[in-house]
């Protein structure tokens, strides 16, 4: 328990094979971690839905579906912000800048809807990726816990009213 | 992630529990399309009530059972939602192509009202 005003700094790493049932331990293990700085409810989502999404693109297009992948997720708490990093040593994007774009997939054929990098981006307040073909993926992002909606001003698509 | 399925008249009931994400949205995707494989069923009712969790893995699912149902003639519809549920729905722009309920009965009444008239 914290007293009055103490600020919170922590961190956490983990390594876990790449099979899709720790898609959920993942998302758990975060949130859990995260809520000692207080977040909302809908903050949490968010942050739950970010990780699943970086860890489940580790999973399919890093290892593409091979569980003897390793991913290595870590992340500190600073105060009432939440740095998560993801990291993997698959093949790799070719162009980031393109699978980033929405509704973009390099797997149609599994239904994947495109929709990953897109999430990531709007449900935290910052967002990046570094890859190199052939050695693998780092996302890192943040969230600061201040009640307010992420911090990307703008919808890029598909936002009805 | 529990899954409930059954048939109401052409229409495919899938009540879920749990979060779907993509290890639970392999799971279902095959046990609809099994079902979708049986020429009686027609529209698909996604029930949501139960579902406090979806990334972009089960909005993939839902994306492809809806391309698949509208080739056959058929709907797909969702009811339910919650909000971390609806809000990954409206940033992919779904509610635009899938009617959404309140309730599984309004999404029924909206697929029957239709086909009497």
């Amino acid at each position: 328990m914290t007293s009055g005003g103490e600020r919170m700094d922590n961190y956490l790493k983990l390594e876990i094979p790449a099979k899709s049932r720790n898609e959920a331990f993942a998302r758990v293990v975060v949130a859990a971690f995260a809520a000692q700085a207080d977040p909302t409810i809908d903050e949490i989502s968010d942050v739950k839905t970010a990780v699943s999404e970086a860890v489940t693109n580790a999973i399919i297009h890093g290892y593409e579906n091979n569980p003897s992948g390793t991913i290595l997720l870590s992340a500190t708490l600073a105060g009432r912000r939440l740095e998560i990093t993801v990291v993997d040593y698959g093949v790799g994007i070719e162009d980031v800048e393109m699978a980033r774009q929405p509704l973009y997939t390099s797997k149609p054929e599994l239904e994947r809807s495109g929709m990953g990098f897109t999430i990531m981006e709007n449900f935290m307040d910052e967002f990046s990726v570094v890859s190199l073909p052939g050695q693998g993926t780092t996302v890192t992002m943040a969230r600061v816990f201040d009640g307010s909606l992420p911090g990307k001003p703008e919808q890029p698509y598909g936002r009805e009213a | 992630m529990q899954v409930r399925i059954r048939a109401k008249g052409e229409t495919l009931v899938v009540q879920m529990r749990g979060e779907l994400d993509h290890h639970a949205a392999t799971g279902l995707r095959m046990e609809i399309d099994a079902k979708l494989a049986e020429n009686k069923i027609k529209n698909v009712l996604f029930n949501f009530r139960d579902v406090d969790f979806m990334d972009s893995s089960g909005f993939g699912m839902i994306l492809g059972r809806y391309k698949a149902v509208r080739e056959k003639g058929g709907k797909v519809l969702a009811c339910s939602l919650r909000p971390p549920v609806r809000r990954v729905f409206e940033l992919g722009g779904l509610t635009s192509r899938i009617p959404v309920f309140g309730t599984e009965q309004e999404a029924l009444d909206d697929l029957w009202g239709g086909e009497d008239g």
